[in-house]
């Protein structure tokens, strides 16, 4: 078993983990970092509730070796808003009712985020599509797509601005 | 957490072969990650010793080769799907790795890693088998180069030997009056395939079918070319009968049935796969050879 010092940043800020090298991103999150906002669903990639951005690229963290996360931006969704102010998507799945239990919407939210960062005129089905990845078992996905949508910059909703990290 | 293993991540090629030697059968590469880490957490998988393959930038690089487009076996699939630079020319390569499960799985998973993994549903040995492309390998006893069609050799199963590592893959750059193109089937956006059908259509000057080369995913434990559909094409012009009358043919195929698909249904879903991939290779063909 190898134990390494793994250092990258979170949501901006500096961090270093002292860990086996066969645990993965997520738990150092959750565990060491206390990062809670981001959810374990299935531990095998599948879900998309695990999701963050690595060097602002979405990623299931469960499917991230420590080492992996050496040197790298790490964004979860607690990173796209600044302070207590929301970013205007997760305001947009507030003002659409687009969180139901909430387990999914981190995993939602910040793969929604990376999308409309790539794709601001996004339509409802290229929006479907860009979240076929992410699994929400409390209801039908009409108001997470309506909130997603409602935000896009190039259909009238507020811009991505930076995200930390 | 995945089970406990030894940790390697070399900086040079030749240290990864060097580790991998040396650890046998014990040792397992890792590329993106996305297939074998799932396994990891599993228990499906339990190496001693991870050699971690990331650090190795020489395995990054994309270049042209006269005709034909080395891809580099770390290349990830969403590179691929953008299709800048030199990815520009092959159009079909940005098509397959969009229906590579989803936005995370290509954010950090490989084409040499999914070639490596062989699952048979999966869209790259599919594609590399339909344009005849080659698997570059390095090993103990040097290099190899092999042809798709001896590569891949069951289920999960390929021709790489204890120690081998893939390089690269070496895919035809189609010409001007050639195209492909992808189509699958799948119950849930982002599942592996039930079929995938990859086609290929070259055209002659006169609008004929001067080559058409067609495989398929998910109708077998290996990626098969469908040589009845292809030589019906041959010489003929590509219209709708055509086209349809040689898909007809995958009929021929004998797929098993799983819990997904019974063997009848994917037999059906091969036919009517390969005639919207011709077809459609067929018009992409013919808008570029207009252009």
């Amino acid at each position: 078993m190898t134990e390494l010092t793994v250092a990258f940043t979170l949501n901006g800020r500096p961090c270093e983990v002292r860990t086996a090298a066969h645990r993965t991103l997520l738990e150092i999150l959750r565990d060491d970092l206390g990062a809670m906002e981001v959810k374990e669903g299935c531990g095998e990639g599948v879900c998309g509730t695990c999701t963050v951005l690595l060097d602002g690229e979405p990623v299931s963290s469960c499917l991230v070796l420590a080492p992996r996360a050496a040197g790298c931006r790490v964004t979860t969704v607690r990173g796209l808003g600044d302070g207590d102010r929301l970013h205007p998507l997760q305001e947009a799945f507030v003002t659409q009712g687009g969180v139901q239990c909430g387990f999914c919407i981190p995993g939602m939210i910040v793969t929604a985020y990376a999308f409309l960062r790539d794709h601001p005129a996004a339509s409802r089905e290229e929006i479907r599509r860009a979240i076929a990845g992410n699994l929400c078992r409390c209801t039908g996905y009409t108001k997470i797509i309506d909130a997603i949508a409602s935000a896009a910059p190039g259909r009238g909703g507020g811009a991505p601005g930076a995200a930390g990290g | 957490m995945t089970v406990p293993f030894d940790y390697r991540a070399p900086a040079t090629l030749a240290d990864a072969l060097a580790l991998l030697r040396d650890h046998g059968e014990e040792a397992k590469p890792l590329a993106g990650g996305q297939s074998l880490v799932p396994l990891l957490a599993l228990r499906l998988a339990r190496p001693a010793v991870l050699v971690d393959l990331n650090r190795l930038d020489e395995l990054r690089a994309i270049r042209r080769e006269g005709d034909a487009l080395v891809v580099g076996a770390l290349v990830r699939h969403r590179a691929l799907e953008r299709g800048d630079g030199v990815l520009a020319a092959c159009p079909l390569l940005q098509e397959a790795a969009a229906l590579i499960g989803n936005v995370r799985v290509r954010t950090l998973g490989t084409i040499g890693g999914s070639l490596a993994h062989a699952d048979p549903a999966a869209e790259w040995p599919a594609v590399v088998r339909a344009l005849d492309g080659v698997v570059l390998v390095r090993g103990p006893a040097g290099d190899r180069a092999i042809p798709a069609g001896d590569f891949f050799v069951g289920a999960l199963v390929t021709a790489l030997r204890p120690g081998e590592l893939i390089v690269g893959v070496r895919l035809p750059v189609l010409g001007p009056g050639a195209g492909g193109a992808v189509e699958e089937f799948s119950r849930r956006a982002g599942d592996f395939a039930i079929v995938a059908a990859v086609a290929v259509v070259e055209l002659a000057p006169d609008g004929t079918v001067a080559r058409a080369r067609v495989s398929l995913a998910g109708a077998g434990s290996i990626p098969q070319r469908l040589p009845e559909t292809e030589a019906a094409l041959a010489g003929r012009r590509p219209d709708p009968e055509t086209l349809r009358g040689a898909a007809s043919r995958a009929s021929a195929i004998e797929p098993e049935g799983d819990a997904h698909a019974s063997a009848a249904y994917r037999r059906h879903l091969a036919r009517v796969l390969t005639a919207r991939a011709l077809a459609r290779a067929a018009a992409v063909a013919a808008r570029r050879g207009a252009a």
